[in-house]
């Protein structure tokens, strides 16, 4: 009876380990961000392109980085939370237009409807790399001292805002700036 | 007959060889050819874009995939090339951005020290199963009369 125990322990311990390997996905990679201030960037505005944002610019309040382009079909579908946020009212949401062209992300937000507070034009991508874009579309927290605190790589829904996005942001507008 | 397919085989499979070689030549045309002013330069670049994960198409590195992001982190990369940084500048400007996961050879470190040590430790296990069953003393059971007679009937049968 023992002699089938050690390979029967073994066995489960398998099936365990590769169950777990199963329900993980591999798509999501942990963000290096998390937690270190929020990568710099300095870069012109959609609909006024004389001006520019700087990250710095954007200290001192609660605000979320969203990341998107006419190009990406899953942003469609993610557009419409992005709407119900910013009609909650709660933080700002900058827009991360991420290798787009001008014309057709104004074409885009003017048939979807604009709930950013402004969005920044990262034609090269290079806005992108230093934020470790990956998946657009993406979504960041940034606290009032400009630090990472929350990463959504892929479409926000209204679950991941109710559950994750809505409690985190309250939580940091109560902290002191 | 024999001969004949034989003859017809050779005949026609260089051409498809050739066929398929060509055939595979557009996707290596595609990829962006930087020019380097240093060999030295442009030797590591093609090492570091061997090393680095595209996180778009994982199981891919950087050089092998045409994705967008690919192709602007092999623009990043020599870039920094040929601004004279050299190996460890690259990989950190990497790792900060996309994590340690984009290293396809993980650095030394506590939360990876598993996965280099990992195999050893597994191979350490295995060794020592396999040296106690190899010394394993064997369960001697003496011959009896009757077990030789047997056996020298059988020896004496396949003569």
């Amino acid at each position: 009876m023992k002699r089938y125990l050690i390979p029967l322990a073994l066995f489960i311990v398998l099936v365990v380990l590769l169950a777990v390997g199963l329900k993980l996905d591999p798509k999501h990679i942990p963000s290096p961000f998390i937690g270190k201030p929020a990568p710099m960037f300095d870069l012109p505005i959609l609909h006024n392109p004389q001006q520019h944002i700087k990250t710095a610019d954007l200290q001192g309040q609660v605000w979320l980085l969203n990341v998107w382009a006419s190009w990406c079909v899953s942003c469609r579908a993610e557009h419409e939370v992005v709407k119900r946020f910013v009609a909650m009212g709660m933080a700002p949401v900058y827009g991360l237009n991420y290798k787009d062209k001008p014309e057709d992300a104004k074409r885009w937000l003017n048939a979807l409807g604009d709930p950013y507070q402004a969005s920044l034009m990262d034609i090269s991508g290079d806005a992108g790399i230093d934020w470790g874009v990956y998946g657009v579309p993406e979504t960041f927290v940034i606290d009032k001292k400009g630090i990472v605190r929350f990463k959504q790589v892929g479409p926000v829904t209204n679950s991941i805002i109710d559950e994750k996005i809505l409690p985190l942001v309250k939580e940091l507008n109560a902290e002191a700036g | 007959m024999q001969r004949q397919a034989k003859v017809w085989m050779i005949k026609f499979s260089l051409p498809i060889v050739l066929l398929m070689l060509f055939a595979s030549m557009p996707s290596i045309a595609a990829f962006d050819a930087y020019q380097f002013d240093d060999p030295e330069k442009e030797a590591l670049y093609k090492k570091l874009i061997k090393e680095l994960r595209c996180t778009v198409c994982q199981n891919q590195d950087i050089g092998d995939s045409n994705a967008e992001l690919a192709q602007d982190l092999r623009r990043k990369t020599y870039e920094m090339i040929s601004a004279g940084k050299d190996e460890e500048f690259v990989l950190d400007y990497m790792s900060q951005r996309y994590g340690e996961f984009v290293l396809y050879r993980p650095r030394l470190q506590i939360n990876t020290l598993l996965l280099w040590v990992g195999p050893f430790i597994i191979l350490f296990i295995a060794l020592f199963f396999l040296l106690r069953f190899i010394r394993r003393p064997e369960d001697e059971v003496p011959l009896t009369d009757a077990d030789r007679a047997q056996a020298e009937q059988l020896l004496e049968r396949d003569k």
